[in-house]
């Protein structure tokens, strides 16, 4: 049954870490894996930036931004037109017992 | 003539697909087997037609595994997914599991355990899209409590339905409590007990937990499901002439440090609802825009479902959240601390779906 097995390259794992934009959305510093990719965190920081530039055009100005994912908190605090964005990954919720495999 | 069910298997290695298939076409609901070997494929395919139940590797070219799950679930709610992979590590497991896929299955090395995959298959194969509680396919809760109790089990059942969720507290075969969203006890559990679907977990039993439930399981199961019925078919006599049931966002604006309420419907429904707020077209353009974006972020880290978001700010602080098919921006004093804005923007999210 070795034919079943394959050498194992496991996705990127969750980031864990920090980074800094201008307003431009250029990347300033990053405290984030190099293996995780560059363009990723350009896009975290454009949608960051873009969240908080249309807040202001709702009239709704903003000093931080917390995005909840099952498997991540992401957040951004606005800092002089840019922002510094911290990514965190979350436990799985009261460490459950995982659904059984039937 | 009954339709075969669908299968699609998605892995980039082809001896490996090949393998499978021959597997799972010798299952006894003989279904149609479709292979692909890349995640982008198997959306195209998902979206060009209806499948029961999705395989996906892990390691995939360009899209990993895990993005193409959290896109699959996303936008295939009712799609079974099963994770199938060589990766060993409890972090993946706990990943795909906070993603929402049914089954995560180390690939089989041994004919024992070839023979409990495919049992799990049929299982899922089996399984009528739209109801049941994933953890245990084909069964409703009530069948999950009549199982916990009469094993005489202690545990705490969690409960998700969409943004809802609840705890049934079971000691010794008895159910002793239950909560959810703001109510407590028989009210509780008549509650939960109303939803139709979602996923239950089993935590660790508390055996302090305070009963607030005294009857016997049958009899408030019993009682339940009458009470459910009469809901559902309710004599018109029995209903008040000035009862009046307050819509969604009347229900959102009434809870208390509420400054505005702006929902708006997800693409193709056009219109806004919204109370107290300035300029709402502005705010739901916005609120659409940053649940999207950051909707799209998460597929792309496999971080699992956008939850929700919250914006701090000085005049007031701002909850965003999906409910169903609209997205809702909740507007709360600034005096509220953070941890209150998430918890309150859950449960506004969970009250416009009641």
């Amino acid at each position: 049954m070795s034919l079943f097995r394959k050498a194992p390259v496991p996705p990127a794992r969750l980031p864990a870490g920090s980074f800094t934009v201008d307003p431009e959305g250029n990347i300033v510093v990053s405290t984030l894996p190099s293996s995780f990719p560059v363009s990723l965190i350009e896009e975290c920081g454009r949608h960051v930036l873009a969240t908080f530039r249309e807040a202001q055009a709702a009239d709704l100005p903003l000093l931080e931004l917390v995005i909840r994912y099952a498997g991540l908190k992401i957040t951004a605090r606005e800092l002089r037109g840019g922002a510094i964005v911290f990514l965190l990954p979350q436990p799985p919720p009261d460490a459950a017992t995982p659904p059984p495999a039937l | 003539m009954k339709q075969r069910p669908k299968i699609l298997l998605a892995d980039d290695e082809p001896d490996v697909l090949e393998m499978y298939r021959e597997l799972l076409s010798q299952l006894p609901s003989q279904p149609e087997i479709h292979t692909t070997n890349s995640g982008a494929k198997a959306l195209a395919l998902l979206e060009s037609e209806p499948f029961r139940v999705f395989i996906c590797d892990l390691k995939m070219p360009k899209m990993d595994g895990l993005q193409v799950l959290a896109a699959v679930r996303r936008r295939f709610p009712q799609l079974r997914t099963v994770v199938l992979t060589s990766v060993v590590d409890e972090q993946y497991r706990s990943r795909a599991y906070a993603i929402g896929v049914d089954m995560y299955w180390q690939k089989p090395g041994a004919e024992q355990e070839i023979k409990l995959f495919l049992d799990c298959m049929e299982s899922l194969l089996g399984h009528e899209p739209g109801t049941g509680f994933r953890g245990v396919q084909s069964k409703s809760l009530v069948d999950i409590l009549q199982l916990e109790c009469l094993a005489q089990s202690s545990v705490v059942l969690r409960i998700t339905n969409g943004p809802l969720s609840g705890r049934i507290w079971i000691t010794g075969g008895e159910v002793v409590d239950a909560e959810t969203d703001g109510l407590e006890g028989e009210e509780a559990f008549v509650r939960i007990l109303s939803w139709k679907s979602g996923s239950f977990e089993t935590l660790p039993a508390e055996p302090g937990r305070k009963r607030t439930i005294f009857k016997p399981y049958n009899a408030l199961l019993l009682e339940t499901a009458q009470a459910l019925d009469e809901s559902r078919h309710p004599a018109d006599e029995a209903a008040p002439a000035n009862a009046v049931k307050p819509t969604p966002i009347a229900a959102v604006a009434q809870l208390e440090d509420v400054e505005f309420v702006v929902a708006a419907r997800a693409a193709g429904t056009p219109g806004i609802e919204s109370r107290g707020a300035e300029n709402p077209e502005a705010k739901a353009r916005w609120a659409q825009a940053a649940l999207e974006r950051f909707g799209g972020l998460g597929d792309q880290l496999a971080a699992g479902p956008l939850q929700q978001l919250e914006a701090l700010g000085l005049q007031c602080h701002v909850g965003l959240a999906r409910a169903g098919d609209t997205h809702l921006a909740v507007g709360w004093r600034v005096r509220l601390p953070a941890e209150a804005v998430a918890e309150r923007t859950r449960k506004a999210a969970a009250l416009w779906q009641l």
